[in-house]
Order: structure tokens, then C-alpha cells, then sequence
């Protein structure tokens, strides 16, 4: 059962780890600019929801409050960019990038005692016998809480979006927010809320990196996946299972690389590096090119600011 | 400028017109400033720096101010504003603690002649009045080799590399010779992470050489991250980087390499001192102690830790030299011949890997 000297099942279990921080923030980050903003402070709430899950963790003992205390302290950092973007009316990119230097500089400061320690273990859910079942055991019943948790997320988004009246609410603001003013919803308050359900989701991302992926506390332990979180948002074209698939696929090449290296295989890292921007780009291309322009479908409203006034 | 500036500036040109001519017959008192490229906290590499400057302060009491320093300067156009900076500040040594910062520090220099700049890891002294330094770590990755060689099972060895350098290949080599040298059965499996610093990516690359059937990991990352991966699976162990790590004692961590920058920051500073300052290109190892092995754990037989104490001895007394032919390069053909060391120029633009190696270097 082995290709090219690696185990596909261990490949894909290890993705599967791997993809969860990006998936996490690139779910929030949909609902966020659904409802029409553009929140490109990801990879600042992603630190944010490390750093404080971390202490969390850490003080209490506990994973579980870990990563509520990650949700909350990223939230607490969106909250900051909800009120900056939807009260005082700043720009939302300019806003969003302030964002990401504030949170790197924020965790580095609450993070100065935190360095060298070892946060509580988070354990794999207990399947039992169903865990030893060859090749699919290892794949889908060999995992912590967090990486069902955070498929059963972007099922939840899809479904809420899908089919819900809420969803179809945050569909009708960020597409147009005048005529759901028109129609009476509270255009500014859903932002908000969705802005601190994309602040929470990201904190999540972050706390797992913080807490399972690396475990422990470094400066700067993101190191960039908030950006990749963005990419996979517009690489999704605003479809959470497309999320999914966007996050496996990044996270998933990732991890081919470094496994293709450690089996001896001769392949140019620096193609397998640069493949999940070339597909992200090929499919930008085909998506906005013709027929499949309306599927591209990015919310027509996405970085206007709304003032009820106008 | 108001007065106080005005009188400031005046004051400090004063000051630095009688510090560089007091250099020649030494100084009463030295102000030595420093230039981090990550925090202090970051547990490796700038923290070594930062120890070498709390030594400085240790050593020397009130004749030495080392209390100038500055983290997480980028290397670049900035760097050259700190430097400048901390130039007309008075300061009359600058240590530069990264390879990035070699530009800025000699063009600042050129622009400062009474101040003297010391550049870690760098090659390039265009006015006399900069000195670069860096160590011999291969010594070091001589000894964790034969640490490594010993205690798999597997007789797989992984390799975590950052960047295609010299620095990074001869550490590279230097553990596989020693890790052949008692186990002729090794295989080395390199990933290289393209970072310094990426506790994700690293982490990420110590589970692939995991998946592979490695049970040694040598890492020339500075994050703690392989470490906590190997601290997942029994019987898999590595090596602290750069610094001690021992919150991974006894095992997974088993031994480490220490940077230890405070035999030449008090050598430099007390030669300023007493007047024996001049310009230099040192390259110290285990002898001059700027390169350490952290404790070997009670996780390594003791046998092996004997063997590994012995070559680190031989080292530092001078009677062996990692890099000692015969040793064929990995195409076969002949590098160094029965008994010959490898000069250092050889050393310094190492760009391929020994005899054994399985793999291509990334060009």
C-alpha cells in the first residue's frame, strides 16, 4: 500500500491535521465577506486566537477552555476592526492590515512569559475498535476533537447559508446592503456579528496551531497562514465545500512535499511548493473568463462601507 | 535643535573624538551596543546573543555599558538607521548578530571610523574597522553525528534543513560522516523547510521523516517545534539547536549544540579595553568554547555518551578535525585524500554533499 515510497494513509491523515488552522480561519473569514466586508486582518486574529488559547490552556489545564479562551481573544481583536469599520466608517483594507502588524505585535507581548513551556495534551477521540480498521481506521477515526469539529463547521455554514432565513439575511447584505436596509434589516449589527463569528473561527485556527499542531508558544507562529486562509476563500469562490477542499488541497501539498523529501523521492521541491498558488490563479482564470463568470459569484457589496444616511 | 539637543550633539562629538583617540593606548570605559534579528525570547538564536551580552555585564561591572540593544531590527534599510542610531549614541562597539545585516554594517562603518562593528556570520570588511565572526558549529554536529549513529534503530537519520548554504550542508555532512562512522548501516533523509523559522513547516517536516521510519531527528531550524513533534511518538529523540532547549529533557532532547557567544564578546570588549583591538575573521569551534554540547541525557547509553564525550574532547584538543580524509564527494570522485583535513576555504563554500548521500542539493 505504499506509492512512491509514502503511505497514502498516513499522507491523508496528516493533511487532514495539517489543513485544519487555514480551514478554521477561511470559514470565518467566508462568512465575513458574505456579509460583505473584507476583513484582511485574518492572520493577526489567527496570532491573537494562538496566543490567548495558549495562556488559557495553560493557566486552566484544560484544551477545551483553551480554545474557547483562543475563539474569544481573536474575537476580541475583530471586535476592534467591527467597531472601527461599521461605527466609525474607516476603511476596511487599510483597517484589515492594521490589524494583522497590531495582533503580531499584541501576541508577542502577552506571549513573553509564555516561551519554553508545554501546553496540556489534547487526546484523539476515542473510537475504539473502529480506530484499527485498516487504512480508513488511521484516516478518518485516528484524530483530536478539533479536525471533526472543524468539518462539522463548514457543514454548519453551508447549511445555514444554504438554507436558512439567517443565511439567506447575510446573503442579502453583503450583496446589497441598501435594499436590506430598505427592507428593514440591521445592516451594521449582522456585519458585526458575522465580523466576530470570522474573529472567532480564525482564534480557533490559531489556538490549534498553538495548542495540537506545533504545541507550544513561539513569536510569530502563524507565520503567514492567515494569508493563505484569504487565498482559499476567494480560491473557493465563496462556497464553504469548496473551502474544504481548497484548505486539503494547500495543507495537503504542504505536507506532499516534506513527505515526497523525506521518502527520497526526486521530485523539485520548488514546483510542489509554488502548485496551490498556480491552481489558485488557473482557476480565478477559468471561473472569471466567460460562462463561468456568474459562478464566481463574490458578493457585490464586498468592502463598501454602509452608513444608513445615505 | 534647542539647547538641549544642541548641547547633547556637542557633548557626544566630544565624546567621540576623545574615545577614538583614546583607542590606541585602550579605553577606561567601553559602551557596547547590540543588534537582534528576532526577540531575546525566541529561545535560540537571539537569545544565545543576548547571554554573550549579559556575560559582557557580568565580566566587566562598571567599565563596560552593554545595556543598548535593540530586537527584531529587519534586515535592510532599517537596519541601517539603528545602526546609525546607535553610532552617534556613543557607542563604541557594535555587535550585528545576523548574516542579513552585512551591508548595513559595513556602510555605516565606512561612515564611523573610531567606532568599531562586529557582524556575525558575515565575510565582507571593507574598512578597517569591521571584524566578522562566526563558529565552527560542524564540530559540534561532529559529535551529535555520533550521538545520532548510535542510538537509532531504525537506521534512518532525518535532517530538518533550513536553507541551501554552506553553514547548513556542512552541518549536514559532518553528522552523516560521524553517524557512518559508528553505524556503517545509516541513511540520512534530508527535507529542506526553506525557513529559519516556521514552528508549523517544521513541525510538519519532523512528522514526514517520522511517518518514514526515522527515530533520530537533527534539526537546523530554530524552533523547539521537532522536538515537541518527536515528544509524540516513543523512541524517537533529537537534539537541541542553537540553545540548550531543555524543556525537552531527557528525552526527546538527548543532547545539544550550544552557541556560546561569550568567550569572543569578552575577548573583543576587553581588547578594546586594554588597547590590543584590531580588525579580524575568527572562526572559533569547541576549543575557544563558542561552540557547546549541551548535557547528554541519561536517554543515551552511557558508553555512547563516553564515545561522543571523546570525540568532542579530541576536537577541542586540536588532535581531530571532522572533516578528515579520506572522504569522497557524493559523485565519487575524491574530495580529501588518507589523512588530509579540509582547508577551511573548502569549508566555507561547501556546496556538496559526501560520499552516501542520497539526494540532490536544491540549486
Amino acid at each position: 500500500m505504499d506509492f512512491g515510497g509514502i503511505n497514502p494513509a498516513v499522507l491523508v491523515a496528516s493533511l487532514m491535521v495539517a489543513s485544519v488552522p487555514i480551514m478554521l480561519a477561511a470559514i470565518g473569514e467566508l462568512v465575513v465577506e458574505k456579509a460583505g466586508v473584507l476583513n484582511l486582518g485574518v492572520e493577526g486574529m489567527m496570532i491573537m486566537g494562538a496566543i490567548c488559547g495558549f495562556i488559557t490552556a495553560v493557566q486552566t489545564g484544560s484544551p477545551v477552555l483553551g480554545f474557547v479562551g483562543g475563539a474569544l481573544g481573536a474575537a476580541a481583536l475583530a471586535l476592534v476592526f467591527a467597531v472601527l469599520t461599521q461605527v466609525l466608517q474607516a476603511n476596511q483594507v487599510a483597517t484589515g492590515l492594521a490589524l494583522t502588524l497590531f495582533g503580531l505585535g499584541l501576541s508577542s507581548l502577552m506571549g513573553q512569559g509564555y516561551v519554553g513551556i508545554k501546553p496540556p495534551l489534547t487526546g484523539q477521540v476515542p473510537f475504539g475498535p473502529l480506530a484499527d480498521i485498516p487504512v480508513l481506521g488511521r484516516i478518518f477515526f485516528s484524530h483530536d476533537p478539533m479536525v471533526y469539529l472543524s468539518i462539522a463547521i463548514i457543514a454548519a455554514v453551508w447549511a445555514v447559508l444554504k438554507f436558512s432565513r439567517m443565511g439567506l439575511i447575510l446573503r442579502a447584505v453583503g450583496e446589497n446592503h441598501d435594499a436590506a436596509h430598505a427592507l428593514g434589516y440591521k445592516v451594521t449589527r449582522i456585519r458585526i456579528l458575522a465580523i466576530l463569528f470570522g474573529g472567532a473561527m480564525a482564534g480557533l485556527g490559531g489556538a490549534y496551531l498553538s495548542l495540537v499542531r506545533v504545541p507550544q508558544w513561539t513569536d510569530g507562529i502563524t507565520a503567514g497562514a492567515g494569508w493563505i486562509a484569504l487565498a482559499i476563500v476567494v480560491f473557493a469562490s465563496w462556497k464553504p465545500w469548496r473551502v474544504l477542499v481548497g484548505a486539503y488541497l494547500f495543507g495537503g501539498i504542504s505536507v506532499l512535499q516534506l513527505n515526497l523529501q523525506a521518502a527520497g523521492a526526486r521530485i523539485p521541491v520548488e514546483y510542489l511548493s509554488m502548485s496551490p498558488y498556480l491552481i489558485t490563479i488557473l482557476v480565478l482564470v477559468i471561473m472569471s473568463s466567460g460562462k463561468g463568470r456568474a459562478s464566481m459569484s463574490a458578493p457585490a457589496a464586498l468592502g463598501q462601507n454602509f452608513h444608513a444616511a445615505r | 535643535m534647542n539647547r538641549r539637543t544642541l548641547m547633547a550633539t556637542a557633548a557626544l562629538g566630544l565624546g567621540l573624538v576623545f574615545g577614538g583617540s583614546a583607542n590606541a593606548a585602550g579605553m577606561d570605559k567601553v559602551k557596547a551596543c547590540f543588534v537582534y534579528v528576532g526577540p531575546v525570547g525566541d529561545g535560540g538564536w537571539t537569545y544565545q546573543h543576548d547571554q554573550g551580552r549579559l556575560a559582557l555585564i557580568e565580566a566587566f561591572g562598571d567599565k563596560v555599558d552593554a545595556s543598548t540593544f535593540q530586537e527584531n531590527v529587519p534586515e535592510g534599510a532599517d537596519a541601517e538607521r539603528v545602526l546609525t542610531q546607535m553610532a552617534l549614541s556613543g557607542c563604541n562597539i557594535i555587535f550585528t548578530t545576523s548574516f542579513g545585516y552585512m551591508d548595513a554594517t559595513n556602510a555605516v562603518a565606512a561612515k564611523f571610523p573610531d567606532v568599531k562593528f562586529e557582524h556575525a556570520t558575515g565575510y565582507k570588511r571593507d574598512t578597517d574597522n569591521v571584524s566578522t565572526y562566526g563558529a565552527r558549529f560542524y564540530e559540534g554536529r561532529a559529535v551529535i553525528g555520533t550521538i545520532a549513529g548510535r542510538m537509532t534503530k531504525s537506521n534512518k537519520i532525518g535532517y530538518i534543513a533550513s536553507f541551501p548554504i554552506p553553514e547548513v550542508i556542512r552541518g549536514i555532512n559532518s553528522t552523516f560522516l560521524h553517524a557512518k562512522k559508528v553505524n556503517p548501516d545509516v541513511t540520512i533523509s534530508v527535507v529542506w523547510a526553506y525557513t529559519w523559522f516556521d514552528p508549523a513547516k517544521e513541525a510538519d517536516a519532523a512528522k514526514a521523516l517520522i511517518e518514514q521510519g526515522v527515530d533520530v531527528i537533527v534539526q537546523h531550524t530554530d524552533s523547539t517545534a521537532p522536538l515537541a513533534e518527536a515528544a509524540k511518538t516513543a523512541g524517537v529523540v533529537g537534539f537541541g539547536q542553537a540553545s540548550d532547549m531543555a524543556a525537552y529533557k531527557p528525552s526527546p532532547r538527548v543532547s545539544s549544540i550550544i552557541d556560546n557567544w561569550a568567550p569572543y564578546y569578552l575577548k573583543r570588549v576587553g581588547a578594546l579595553l586594554d588597547g590590543s583591538y584590531t580588525q579580524v575573521d575568527s572562526w572559533e569551534g569547541i576549543s575557544a568554547g563558542e561552540v557547546e554540547i549541551g548535557e547528554i541525557t541519561d536517554a543515551v547509553p552511557a558508553e555512547v555518551k563516553a564515545e561522543a564525550e571523546a570525540v568532542r574532547d579530541a576536537i577541542g584538543a586540536g588532535t581531530y578535525h571532522p572533516f578528515t580524509g579520506p572522504i569522497n564527494k557524493q559523485d565519487g570522485s575524491a574530495w580529501l585524500a588518507d589523512g588530509v583535513t579540509a582547508p577551511d576555504g573548502d569549508l566555507l563554500g561547501m556546496n556538496f554533499y559526501v560520499e552516501g548521500i542520497v539526494g540532490d542539493i536544491p540549486q
